[in-house]
């Protein structure tokens, strides 16, 4: 008698896991075809940073080139902050901010010092280079490659 | 040209251009088969676990199994230093014979049969049991001890299993009266068999799954434990061989199982190969559902199952439907 139960409660089970597999066949598929297309980055997703343009001036970067990011980098990533005072403006405008992003953790505290929220993260997760230099990024340059593509 | 076909049938034989016609037909459907198969155990596979498959070669991925034969065509016949030369190169043709010879006797359509054969039914039990002999051949041929397991499981589990296999089979023989298996699509008529015998119809399926080698019953093969089991030293084409014979496998038991309790080629409307080809390749999609949702038994579970029950079981079904006929 054991059997029976045995073998009517083991069919059972098979049945129940066919359906959820064609449960599974039916519904719509979860993988994000890749180089097709991209999956939307997190608001909070931290890849290196970037420099914010100011808001009244878009030529320059909201930067003034007060050092607390250099100096507050843990892993000194963060080099060659310089900058100069153009005439008429009050503040210094960063003319170079190089960031060593291999040893950068992304650990965010320059971001977090910064005094004037020049800083964030951007969402450039798929960074490529052959060589080591490739990933010293000029912030700077990079913001003004990224106002000329806007 | 109609008169130089004429003149070459008159030479040789109608009989002999029959089956000469028939068998290029079923060298067709064996490797038309064995492509959309493996396109289609890939689509399947991906979609049950949510992701689309192959999609890159040709539209929806179609040409993907092309893509893979030239690979394989392409690939260097390797022959490990300690073979058993004879056997090793013999396996993968020999699984082969049998295959196409199942083909023969196989009704697609009333007229469509290569050759009805009045012992049809012992013609396909006899040289299916032939393909675990290729098998245990190319495992011992091979100088592996993974080949050898795995050709020393099969034996054990296709031994197991061809008994309910044939146990299922001999109560519709009873009913159809005749061997012929073109007399036995014919019996069904009225009803399927499958209603007056659905636990032969249930014994069947699951011994089939076991001869084929197919998961649950993957033993031989057992990509986790065994590398490939029997055939983990072949590569190219040669293992490209016992692939296709796997998926032919597949579609004939599909088929004999079709042929014998589900009406084979009748149905309404539609032409008879249609209804065939419908029918099979249901079943087929079953194995392939079975494949993706059940995992591998352990081995004395799996000789368990057949010797005590399904062997029993089976002879119980046989004595209950001799019983009801004889009255």
């Amino acid at each position: 008698m054991r059997v029976v139960a045995d073998i009517i409660k083991g069919a059972y089970s098979l049945i129940v896991g066919m359906g959820v597999t064609i449960r599974a066949f039916f519904s719509p598929v979860v993988t994000c075809q890749y180089p097709r297309e991209t999956v939307n980055i997190s608001p909070r997703f931290r890849c290196h940073t970037k420099l914010v343009g100011d808001p009244e001036n878009p030529d320059r970067t909201k930067c003034i080139v007060c050092g607390m990011c250099e100096r507050n980098c843990p892993s000194h990533s963060i080099k060659k902050v310089e900058g100069e005072k153009k005439e008429g403006e009050k503040k210094k405008t960063a003319t170079s901010y190089i960031l060593d992003f291999t040893t950068c953790s992304q650990c965010g505290i320059c971001v977090e010092s910064c005094p004037v929220d020049a800083l964030e993260f951007s969402d450039d997760y798929n960074p490529v280079g052959l060589k080591r230099e490739d990933f010293h990024y000029d912030l700077v340059k990079e913001y003004e490659k990224r106002k000329k593509a806007v | 040209m109609c008169d130089t076909i004429n003149n070459i049938i008159n030479i040789v034989g109608k009989e002999v251009v029959r089956t000469v016609i028939g068998l290029v037909g079923v060298f067709i459907v064996v490797l038309g088969n064995a492509i959309m198969l493996t396109w289609t155990e890939r689509k399947v596979a991906g979609h049950i676990q949510r992701r689309i498959g192959p999609k890159e070669v040709g539209p929806f991925g179609l040409l993907q199994s092309f893509a893979d034969s030239v690979k394989l065509l392409g690939k260097e016949l390797l022959t490990p230093a300690n073979v058993e030369k004879p056997l090793y190169y013999l396996a993968p043709t020999l699984i082969f014979v049998p295959v196409l010879v199942t083909f023969v006797v196989i009704p697609f359509d009333g007229f469509l049969q290569v050759k009805d054969i009045n012992t049809g039914i012992l013609v396909i039990l006899a040289f299916s049991s032939l393909t675990v002999l290729s098998i245990l051949i190319g495992g011992w041929g091979s100088d592996n001890k993974y080949s050898l397991i795995g050709a020393v499981r099969s034996v054990a589990q296709n031994i197991a299993y061809e008994i309910p296999l044939l146990l299922s089979l001999l109560p519709i023989i009873f009913m159809a009266n005749s061997f012929s298996l073109r007399d036995v699509v014919e019996a069904q008529k009225g009803l399927w068999f499958v209603v007056y015998q659905p636990i032969a119809f249930l014994i069947f399926f699951i011994a089939s799954v076991a001869e084929t080698n197919r998961t649950p019953f993957d033993l031989p093969e057992a990509e986790s434990e065994l590398v490939a089991g029997f055939h983990t030293e072949y590569s190219g084409m040669r293992f490209s061989l016992f692939f296709l014979a796997e998926y032919t496998n597949m579609f004939i038991v599909s088929a004999i199982a079709v042929t014998f309790f589900l009406g084979g080629y009748q149905g309404p409307i539609l032409p008879g190969v249609v209804w065939f080809f419908m029918k099979t390749y249901l079943l087929v999609f079953v194995l392939l559902w079975f494949r993706w949702t059940f995992p591998r038994v352990r081995f004395d579970q799996l000789l368990n199952f057949s010797w005590k029950i399904l062997i029993p079981v089976s002879f119980l079904n046989l004595l209950v439907t001799g019983g009801i006929l004889k009255l």
